[in-house]
């Protein structure tokens, strides 16, 4: 197929970027949205011109490396059947004769660094602030020491399944981490060994959230719609009852 | 001691290719202990750092998967200074990720007659006989630990109704020892390792540096003391120093293009140790993985691995007859159905290790029986031919006795990643897959304290050599990774440490200003031949050239005929590639250039390495030795052993160091899976 293609291009340091066209042609509906990148990169520097920087690793929706906003939603979700990543959505989603804008996620905690690619540090910070339970390499119980409910084990794993990829951010209006952030609180708030720092944690991941200069929740939706592996929106209500839950207790008060 | 009496020169064929060193051993395990009290010795003999002093003693961790991962945040917690690196642009991206099925532990949970004994057993025979012994117990003994350090971390691995770990089968073996969390393990198991990463980073223990690249290896005086590295985003090129050491920079499957590795995986930061010193260990091990989605065109840019887990529901096969190959596979008869893998390996069915099954595939394809779109091939003497490559792996079966529900269960993510890459409905009709590269066993050098041949440089994970010889079995590559990073390094690094601690070196120092010059030459160099052909069109090249030659099948007649092409390519290189952009900045194209620049000379070692093995071994499958019935056929007479390359130099022979293997716990015999 024939597309035509709208890149964000933006220069490492600059302010402002802009939308630059780009023809591509021979696209097979059989490419990854990314392999179809590759392709024009290929044809942009066999013209001389320097190819267009984005992010990807595995490429194949788990590393969380990978996201563009494709014609307005976050990994291309409006142009997809199935929730996706933007390594994982294929050509076949698109028609012969396209017109596809490609832009880098845009909320002010992640600047971009050039191109499409932004600087998502913020959340490794946010897990910096709490999002692990502390245990010394070597000091652990055996394994079965503790059994684990099996559907809150599973709730437990529906939210560990969170690739810190950022969707959910580009897609807030209020570039809100509410839903990465409850995903890691859910996560580990539905295990036995997440209890004895649960409401510590809580304060701690939020106070990082809003200092990152992220924004707050207003129960849009967007950021579980987009959301690559599901998270639902539900993990922000757990995310609110525990804070406020949090507030009456001590510091160091589980369970 | 078994005396091996190998010849002390490589044979006049190859004498253009390499030349034959000194024998090299490990020193550091008591091999004249029983195999079970070798570890606890090592933990008791090794040399200790006093807890207030480890915070004056710097590590350098690159790499920050399960091996690296672990290991950094394990050395913060031991109070060491710890500076980890990483190119992503987090260290939760590491391709550790993205492995699906599982990871061993001799728990024995099932009650199944597991032990830590039998999981050694199984591992060290997976690896076809090319192991060392002693490494491969301690595995074992620490593979249960692992298990209760994740579980503690919040890892939510799959869990029955009371609440207990669930486990399942995995290939190679006929217990029940594979912990998972679905099909996303890996991920599960990184993301713990990031957490007490990000918690040692919160308490100052630890200085991550993402998207940070290993160009180079600082030596001085015969010892590692630090990297240099490229700023990925302004492309500055800076210097780390320390008191040691650690590589945990993952395998080097991405020499062949098509891969199941991540884009950005490479070779770069072993091969720079190797160019210092380091020795390269069985570099032509390669795991080529029976299950993976096949390629569908010129442009893909990596394969897509179906976990090895479904092979323990899922069945293998092909059509019987070629003119059936292109039908509805719902339409094809059971009568006229070869479930090839049941039929030749009744024992062990379609749960035979990797490297057998991947063969198979290949062979029941090159029989004409393949199924998938006809694609045509060239084959080594330029003629064309089409083939089919692609077997079924049905899940009828399955489906009609746990139901569609059942199988969602246990593999629903892995049956809507296929739908979606292939759009294909696996519930529907057989998946179609076909072997790919997927992990190489191959790597550096390291002793039992997982210390390379440069004193203070280690060695973790994928990217050492140690654990798993000729053939990885499937849920030991997370085993291994964690084993290193958690329990091995933090108990062995110290032994160094102890009388190996000078502290940082300064910027101004020879060994530092030099090795940054070399670094921005390299850089410059590349910059500076502006071609006319892409760096990808070279890798792609280079991945075709391995493929065909170093891949599922190598002869003596192709090992030479690559070795040529790829100095040729490599020559080629030089004159037309076109780097794009320039060095101070964001780069992604001199990124890939630069590995691949690497990438060039460890294809030329694979391919010397698998010249020199005249045997076959595991995933080392030379087609002049085999058995009558096609299977791999070892010489433990003349190839019992662990080649070892030592670097000499651009466009010099490497020299060979064999180290002998010795099998004192188990008895070294031919593998049968029937």
């Amino acid at each position: 197929m024939k597309l035509t293609l709208r890149v964000w291009r933006q220069a490492r340091g600059a302010q402002q970027g802009k939308l630059v066209d780009y023809k591509i042609d021979n696209v097979s509906e059989d490419m990854s949205f990314l392999e179809m990148l590759d392709m024009l990169n290929e044809e942009l520097t066999v013209a001389g011109e320097e190819p267009v920087a984005f992010d990807s690793d595995c490429r194949e929706g788990i590393c969380g490396q990978c996201g563009v906003v494709i014609n307005g939603t976050a990994h291309g979700r409006g142009n997809s059947p199935v929730p996706t990543t933007t390594c994982q959505l294929h050509m076949r989603s698109f028609s012969d004769g396209d017109t596809i804008t490609v832009e880098p996620w845009k909320a002010e905690p992640f600047p971009v660094l050039k191109d499409l690619m932004v600087d998502r540090s913020a959340f490794d910070r946010i897990i910096q602030a709490g999002g692990f339970i502390s245990v010394n390499t070597g000091s652990a119980p055996d394994a079965h020491a503790t059994p684990a409910p099996k559907l809150r084990s599973d709730r437990a794993f529906d939210n560990a399944t969170c690739i810190g990829c950022g969707a959910c951010v580009a897609a807030c209006p209020n570039a809100s981490a509410m839903l990465f952030t409850g995903a890691k609180i859910t996560h580990l708030a539905n295990l036995p060994q997440g209890q004895p720092e649960r409401y510590l944690r809580i304060k701690n991941m939020v106070a990082q959230h809003d200092a990152e200069g992220f924004g707050n929740c207003t129960n849009i939706g967007e950021c579980s719609a987009v959301c690559p592996k599901g998270i639902p929106l539900e993990s922000i209500s757990q995310l609110n009852r525990d804070l406020i839950s949090s507030l009456f207790r001590k510091d160091g008060f589980g369970g | 001691m078994v005396d091996t009496k190998l010849p002390n020169a490589a044979p006049a064929t190859d004498a253009d290719y390499y030349t034959v060193g000194a024998e090299i051993h490990d020193a550091k395990a008591n091999t004249t202990l029983p195999i079970e009290r070798v570890w606890p010795d090592r933990q008791f003999t090794a040399k200790l750092v006093n807890p207030a002093n480890r915070r004056k003693i710097t590590i350098i961790v690159v790499g920050t998967g399960l091996a690296g991962g672990a290991a950094a945040a394990s050395l913060g917690e031991a109070g060491y200074n710890v500076l980890n690196f990483c190119y992503q642009d987090s260290p939760r991206r590491a391709h550790s990720i993205a492995a699906q099925g599982g990871i061993n532990a001799a728990k024995n949970y099932k009650n199944d007659n597991d032990s830590t004994f039998r999981l050694f057993y199984d591992t060290v025979k997976g690896g076809d006989y090319r192991a060392r012994e002693t490494n491969v117990y301690r595995l074992a003994e620490v593979s249960a630990n692992i298990i209760d350090q994740c579980v503690a971390q919040g890892v939510p691995f799959a869990r029955e109704y009371g609440g207990l770990l669930d486990t399942r089968s995995f290939g190679g073996v006929q217990v029940q020892r594979t912990f998972y969390a679905r099909g996303q393990t890996g991920q599960q198991l990184l993301i713990g390792a990031y957490q007490a990463l990000e918690r040692q980073v919160a308490e100052g223990t630890v200085q991550m540096f993402t998207r940070h690249e290993m160009l180079e290896l600082i030596v001085k005086d015969g010892r590692a003391r630090g990297i240099v590295t490229r700023d990925m985003v302004t492309g500055e090129v800076e210097a780390y120093t320390a008191d040691a050491v650690v590589l945990a920079t993952g395998g080097y499957g991405n020499v062949f293009f098509l891969s199941t590795n991540a884009m950005g995986c490479n070779v770069t930061a072993g091969w720079r140790a190797h160019r210092k010193g380091a020795y390269f260990g069985n570099p032509c091990y390669t795991q080529i993985h029976p299950t993976c989605i096949p390629v569908h065109g010129d442009n893909q840019s990596k394969l897509t691995l179906m976990s090895e887990s479904l092979r323990n529901d899922g069945r293998i096969w092909v059509p019987k007859k070629a003119e059936d190959c292109d039908k509805d596979p719902r339409k094809i008869a059971e009568a006229d159905r070869d479930y090839y893998l049941e039929r030749i390996y009744p024992a062990f069915g379609n749960l035979v290790p990797r490297d057998i099954a991947s063969r198979q595939a290949k062979n029941m394809c090159d029989e004409g029986r393949g199924v998938g779109p006809l694609v045509t091939e060239v084959d080594q003497n330029g003629n064309e031919r089409q083939v089919r490559r692609g077997v079924y792996l049905d899940f009828s079966d399955a489906i009609s006795r746990l139901g569609k529900h059942g199988v969602e269960v246990k593999y629903g993510n892995l049956f809507d990643m296929y739908k979606q890459i292939t759009a294909e409905d696996p519930y529907e009709v057989p998946m179609r897959i076909y072997p790919a590269v997927h992990y190489t066993m191959g790597g550096v050098w390291v002793d039992y304290d997982l210390e390379t041949t440069i004193p203070g440089l280690f060695c973790a994970g994928e990217a050492n050599f140690s654990d798993h010889g000729a053939n990885r079995l499937g849920a030991s590559a997370l085993m291994q990774g964690l084993a290193d990073g958690y329990f091995v390094l933090p108990n062995t690094i110290n032994d160094y440490l102890a009388t190996h601690h000078e502290g940082q070196l300064p910027a101004d120092d020879p060994a530092v200003v030099d090795a940054v010059a070399q670094t921005n030459a390299r850089i410059k160099k590349l910059l500076s031949v502006k071609g006319s052909r892409t760096v990808d069109s070279f890798h792609k090249e280079l991945g075709h050239i391995m493929w065909e030659y170093c891949g599922m099948a190598r002869s003596d007649a192709g090992l030479r005929k690559a070795i040529r092409l790829i100095r040729e390519l490599k020559a080629d290189f030089w004159k037309n590639v076109n780097v794009t952009g320039v060095a101070e900045d964001l780069n992604q194209t001199l990124e890939r250039a630069g590995r691949l620049v690497d990438f060039f000379e460890l294809g030329e070692l694979m391919c010397i390495d698998a010249l020199h093995r005249r045997e076959s071994c595991g995933g080392h499958f030379r087609v002049e030795h085999q058995t009558e019935e096609g299977e791999a056929l070892r010489h433990d007479d003349e190839f019992a052993y662990v080649a070892a390359w030592e670097w000499t130099g651009e466009g010099t022979k490497p020299v060979l160091h064999r180290e002998p293997l010795v099998y004192k716990a188990i008895e070294l015999k031919q593998r049968s899976y029937k």
